[in-house]
């Protein structure tokens, strides 16, 4: 075994440890606490009146009634939740109640749009930055403010302006994305070496060809850490919009389960959530790497 | 989830609500509500109407019986129209009286429905039941309907999303749509109340912790949440505890929580009570965090809550779809109404699509046999009722409560803008159309625990209470 394939190995080892363990105090947790509860209802509903039994039963204890969750959840409960959203991913029954993955989907199609609408914006802005310095300096100061500022503030504004909730969602994802884009790509741009753009000028190259056969493949591994800096913060305001803005979506139904105070298909939504933004990530490592060069 | 709904009420005949649905007989009842009784001329005119064919003449028929009916004198009507011009003297109308929609409704003549997909925004709430049920029993689609019903996150939104026309018509807080024509908390946008959708249905709910402070005057400090600032939670809390001595602006924090969010906020500790919405106020029972201090029937029995409404835009170009949105929404009021049918109800709301509530919980609500929170079991067959009829003395209260607490200063026109809000008129006109008992009058005296509101006296009532925000 090569040393790399071992450490390979061992990480993969020490992760699944690391794993185990959170799953076991998970379990420690939330184990006894139930069993107890249980227990006392059993006792209490085997001596008491008619009333009280009654009573037990509004409050969904009675033996009759439906096992009630309280309290955080057990490990079986979660595996309950997981198998039961992801047998059936995609049913439909009407507007507010779609299946986890129709939500999964809708939130990265808005993700996807504001995004690329960010793209589209971004690089050539941020292009004109990197090659002229007058540009920036007279941009910088309206970058620096709009930068910190965070998307869910733009929510109300955005939902006054533009009259549609669904649109407003994909606007508070290409503000929060464009910024690192932009910087990104015109600090890329600006820190071409100045032999390569020598090299061009001496070469009688044309602006628009310098650009794309020089320019781009120079600053692309810039370009592409500032695509995945916002791609991280889109999905991260994804959530947070569609938990105010409500309708479709992960966010939403987050939002929905929270009213139905359901915490095990939350923390699936949440782990969904994890999931996928890795995934996400890792899309765009893999295309950094493709754009990577060694000189 | 499939939907496994198996009830007698899917198997309602249609004899009901078939037939004699009248295409154009709004105008006559629009007339009434400007002029009183309504001018035998006027209304003779409009019968006329459904015999003609030319859109034109329809029109201008529709035109000429209202300023007959300004101006019943013919000379008096020729010099008006002389002195004003007739584009001007059509301006002036307009800004007075629905031409638009009377000219539609007179051009419909076997009542078409203008628009067939609408979306109606709802909270999540018993409250919502008839307009929420009217869609899987069908109500809707039996109207000529397609109705999508969209669960919204909380009424700023359903505020926003009412002015942006992103919804068609809404489930609202009652007192919204009165705010929202007069420029409360949003720059005015006229919206109408069809229907009031339900009466009593919340409760004061504490943490559990203060199950020995049951007297208000140990209430100092409490944080309360109530679902919005223009509500009747709102102006029923901030009642109680002044009457029981307790400024709710300087000796309690109230604060706007959307209402699935108020039983979380309990069990953090975040609040120590709240005036809510049911289910909620039950949820927090069955989640062991809150007990139901008090219904909010005994502070005002039959008190309204929320409100089925639209725009006014949406009544003038829509008032075929309006006829029928009305109509299937009193069906399931009527329905909800019976306390036979409660349990199915409950059944039929509970749904992730819906409620996403235990079914307990909702049946609790409506079926008034629930457990309180504090180890009793009580039986209140009202606890949450659905009486349809927007009262113009409800509207007259909650414009009293808006100045009340100082979120309208100066005078109002409370007469004005309830008749002008509310569409009682057509309520009764659809409710009578339905064979649905029709009450008399528009305005009643209320007893809100113990003190009798007149209507007629809303200034007098304003100024009589020693805990207010009027300058």
């Amino acid at each position: 075994m090569t040393p790399a394939a071992q450490l390979g190995w061992r990480t993969g080892l020490i992760s699944l440890v690391i794993f185990g363990c959170l799953l076991l105090v998970w379990h420690l947790a939330t184990a006894p606490g139930q069993s107890v509860a249980s227990a006392g209802a059993g006792a209490a509903s085997a001596a008491t009146s008619a009333a009280e039994d009654e009573y037990a039963k509004l409050m969904g204890k009675g033996s009759s009634s439906p096992v009630k969750t309280s309290g955080f959840p057990g490990l079986a409960q979660m595996g309950q939740t997981i198998r039961k959203e992801l047998a059936h991913p995609f049913y439909d029954n009407g507007p507010n109640d779609k299946g986890i993955g129709i939500q999964l989907g809708y939130s990265l199609a808005r993700v996807g749009l504001g995004f690329a609408i960010a793209a589209v914006v971004a690089i050539p802005l941020g292009f004109l930055l990197g090659m002229s310095p007058l540009m920036q300096r007279a941009l910088n100061p309206f970058i620096q403010i709009l930068k910190p500022i965070s998307p869910l503030a733009w929510m109300p504004l955005a939902l006054y302006t533009i009259k549609d909730s669904s649109i407003s969602g994909i606007f508070v994802i290409f503000i929060c994305s464009v910024w690192p884009m932009l910087m990104n790509t015109a600090f890329g741009v600006a820190s071409v070496r100045r032999d390569w753009l020598n090299a061009a000028k001496t070469l009688e190259v044309k602006p628009l060809r310098k650009a794309f056969l020089v320019i781009l493949p120079a600053a692309a591994p810039t370009i592409l850490t500032g695509m995945r800096i916002s791609m991280g913060i889109a999905w991260l305001v994804i959530v947070a919009a569609e938990m105010l803005v409500g309708g479709t979506g992960i966010g939403y139904y987050v939002w929905n389960e929270w009213n139905n105070l359901s915490l095990t298909s939350v923390i699936f939504a949440i782990l969904l959530i994890g999931v996928t933004g890795m995934l996400l990530d890792l899309v765009f490592a893999r295309l950094q790497k493709l754009v990577t060069y060694t000189e | 989830m499939p939907r496994e709904i198996d009830s007698p009420l899917f198997h309602t005949d249609d004899a009901g609500y078939a037939g004699n649905i009248c295409s154009c007989g709004k105008h006559a009842s629009q007339m009434q509500m400007a002029h009183g009784d309504g001018h035998p001329a006027a209304q003779q005119h409009l019968r006329r109407i459904r015999s003609q064919d030319p859109e034109p003449l329809s029109n201008d028929v529709v035109e000429e019986s209202v300023l007959r009916a300004l101006f019943p004198q013919a000379a008096q009507r020729r010099g008006f129209l002389r002195a004003v011009g007739a584009n001007t003297a059509r301006a002036a109308i307009a800004s007075m009286f629905p031409l638009d929609a009377l000219q539609a409704m007179a051009q419909e003549k076997n009542g078409a429905i203008e628009k067939k997909d609408l979306k109606i925004g709802f909270i999540a709430l018993t409250c919502a039941a008839p307009l929420i049920m009217a869609d899987p029993l069908g109500f809707y689609r039996k109207q000529g309907l397609n109705v999508s019903l969209n669960k919204t996150a909380g009424w700023a939104l359903i505020r926003d999303k009412m002015i942006n026309k992103e919804y068609d018509a809404s489930h609202f807080l009652s007192p919204m749509p009165l705010a929202m024509s007069i420029g409360a908390g949003s720059h005015p946008v006229q919206m109408r109340i069809a229907t009031i959708q339900n009466i009593n249905g919340q409760a004061i709910t504490l943490h559990v912790k203060h199950k020995d402070k049951r007297n208000p005057g140990q209430w100092n400090g409490f944080r309360f949440a109530v679902p919005f600032e223009y509500s009747m939670h709102n102006f029923l809390l901030r009642y109680y505890l002044a009457e029981n001595g307790l400024d709710p602006d300087r000796d309690v924090q109230i604060r706007v929580t959307p209402p699935p969010e108020m039983v979380a906020n309990l069990r953090a500790g975040n609040i120590d009570g709240f005036l809510g919405p049911d289910p909620f106020n039950q949820r927090a029972v069955y989640d062991e965090v809150g007990f139901i201090h008090i219904l909010s029937k005994e502070i005002w029995d039959g008190h309204p809550c929320c409100a089925f409404g639209m725009s006014e835009d949406f009544v003038k170009q829509n008032p075929n779809t309006f006829a029928a949105l009305f109509r299937a929404v009193l069906t399931a009021a009527a329905m909800a109404r019976d306390p036979a049918n409660r349990s199915l109800v409950a059944k039929v709301i509970s749904p992730a699509a819906y409620l996403n509530q235990p079914e307990t919980v909702v049946e609790q609500v409506l079926t008034g046999r629930f457990a309180d929170g504090l180890g009793n079991v009580k039986t209140v067959p009202g606890r949450a009722d659905f009486d349809p009829v927007p009262w113009d003395s409800m509207a007259v209260w909650i414009l009293s409560q808006l100045k009340r607490w100082g979120y309208v200063k100066g005078e109002i026109d409370y007469k004005g803008i309830a008749e002008r809000v509310l569409l009682l008129t057509d309520a009764k006109k659809y409710m009578k159309e339905l064979g649905q008992p029709v009450p008399d009058g528009a305005y009643r005296k209320h007893m809100i625990m113990g003190k009798e509101f007149d209507p007629a006296k809303a200034d007098a009532y304003v100024n009589s209470f020693a805990i207010k925000r009027t300058s």
